[in-house]
């Protein structure tokens, strides 16, 4: 097995109550597939996405954020979605002066209907940060954290577990 | 306790520019507080001391340090763990010292780029193309400088904090207010704050103290300040013009927007925000007003710079910390 074989992205993934958690819900329910490498967390809007959210993500270990929602025009909440996605071009331009390839940060839109849409984008996501490598975002490695612990907080399987979760 | 039975104090400067030692004498006649109240053992820039007089102290007999600037090379460091260690009250001193301000901006290049500005653009004389060398064999002996980290750090990267004490520099006025309190405590009269508060500061925004009038925000495109002839009563974010009062701690008095200028952070992140720069890019997109890609792109140029405008001070602190380039390099 070669270093590219190894290699399992972490994506984090932000989705909506409204419409892209049902949308994965509904991808589940119909056996729609969709690799195992994103950890999905539901908000109830991505108007609620905090731009902290993908910098903490990144800066732990995190190799992208997929942040999705409902289509322009559809948000529950009228009109946040549109904040989501100032937040998002903004974000990204700034993320572009870290060095960090616009590939790992992604903003999806998607229905409640469109659980196939959303299992393709995060297939996609998933093979496109695979061949970009590990982010691997530095945090100050042999240095210890205030409490002692490594800052990581997401657990990186190694590509064994992750084909006994799939 | 000395032989005068005063308290030691040391006030000590790593990567930073000088300017909170002036604002420390720019407390005027507080100054002598100061002195009525401390035993001076450790200035470099108001007292001829040297590091080994300090080396030579029983740790914890400093009882506060005001340690300002950042940590930019192994000088740097070795003096934070030494002050660390003789001090029972060690105050981040200035923005430099807690949150990297304007030399943590370096932490978006790499070394390599930062010799290659200083040493060998066409505004510095160096026709030989001389650069620092971390040791030099010289007829003597060899010589030694510090080593240049490739990561700017701040003062609690490297070592416990008591307490943090913001702005570029801190106003004279806090100055005085916190070493009234420190007299005060030394006095029996009051108590110190819960350790690493915030002292020195308030607990709201910018915004709170600025008595610009506030309506509804729509900005339609993002102006530089110079460019435009701003009212002078109305929110200068209104204005487009990008102010970043929202995000940060009061404690100035907002003297920047009521002088005409925007605010650019220097009292780092409100009470409450874990990361600065994102706490900005929320308010700032927020009140964009445009609804398409295209638009909000075109609106969004007139910020030609985020990540200076929004990590100005605090790229050192924020999550991210430093860009790629200077992870990578080496040390």
């Amino acid at each position: 097995m070669n270093e590219q074989e190894q290699f399992e992205p972490v994506i984090i993934g932000f989705t909506c109550n409204w419409c892209s958690y049902r949308a994965a819900d509904l991808a589940g329910t119909a056996r729609v597939k969709y690799p195992p490498n994103i950890r999905l967390i539901r908000l109830m809007c991505s108007g609620r996405l905090d731009p902290t959210f993908v910098l903490k993500a990144l800066a732990g270990g995190a190799d992208g954020v997929l942040i999705t929602g409902c289509h322009p025009g559809e948000c529950h909440y009228i009109e946040q979605n549109y904040k989501a996605l100032r937040r998002y071009l903004l974000l990204q331009r700034t993320l572009k002066q870290f060095g960090i390839e616009p590939e790992r940060v992604k903003l999806v839109w998607a229905s409640a209907a469109e659980g196939v849409k959303l299992a393709e984008a995060i297939t996609a996501m998933v093979e496109e940060i695979r061949a970009l490598g590990p982010l691997n975002w530095r945090n100050d490695e042999g240095r210890t954290t205030k409490d002692g612990h490594p800052s990581s907080f997401v657990h990186r399987p190694s590509s064994e577990q992750a084909e006994v979760a799939a | 306790m000395t032989q005068n039975g005063k308290p030691k104090f040391a006030m000590y400067w790593a990567a930073a520019c000088g300017g909170c030692e002036i604002a420390v004498l720019n407390i005027h006649e507080k100054i002598l507080d100061v002195d009525a109240n401390f035993d001076v053992v450790f200035w470099p820039v108001a007292m001829d001391a040297k590091y080994k007089d300090v080396q030579a102290m029983d740790d914890g007999s400093i009882l506060l340090t005001l340690f300002n600037g950042g940590i930019r090379n192994s000088e740097n460091e070795e003096m934070a763990h030494l002050m660390r260690r003789k001090s029972k009250i060690l105050v981040a001193f200035g923005s430099c010292a807690c949150e990297g301000c304007i030399p943590g901006l370096a932490n978006l290049t790499s070394p390599q780029e930062i010799f290659d500005t200083v040493y060998n653009t066409v505004s510095t004389d160096n026709p030989q193309g001389v650069r620092p060398q971390p040791t030099w064999a010289a007829p003597e002996g060899a010589l030694h400088i510090p080593e240049f980290h490739p990561v700017l750090r701040t003062l609690d990267q490297i070592v416990p904090v008591d307490y943090y004490m913001p702005g570029c520099p801190p106003e004279s006025h806090q100055i005085a207010a916190v070493i009234d309190l420190v007299v005060k405590v030394l006095h029996g009269e009051a108590t110190l704050p819960p350790p690493g508060s915030v002292i020195g500061a308030g607990g709201s925004t910018v915004c709170d103290d600025c008595p610009r009038k506030r309506n509804v925000k729509a900005i339609t495109r993002f102006v530089r300040i110079q460019d435009v002839e701003a009212d002078p009563a109305l929110c200068l974010l209104e204005q487009g013009i990008p102010c970043n009062g929202p995000a940060t701690r009061s404690g100035c008095g907002a003297l920047c927007p009521q002088a005409g200028a925007q605010c650019i952070g220097c009292y780092g992140p409100a009470e409450g925000v874990i990361d600065y720069g994102a706490r900005l890019i929320t308010a700032f997109a927020s009140v964009v007003d445009a609804k398409e890609p295209e638009e909000i792109d075109r609106i969004l140029d007139g910020l030609p710079d985020p990540t200076g405008q929004f990590y100005r001070f605090n790229l050192a602190k924020s999550l991210l910390r430093a860009a790629k380039p200077a992870w990578t390099a080496k040390g």
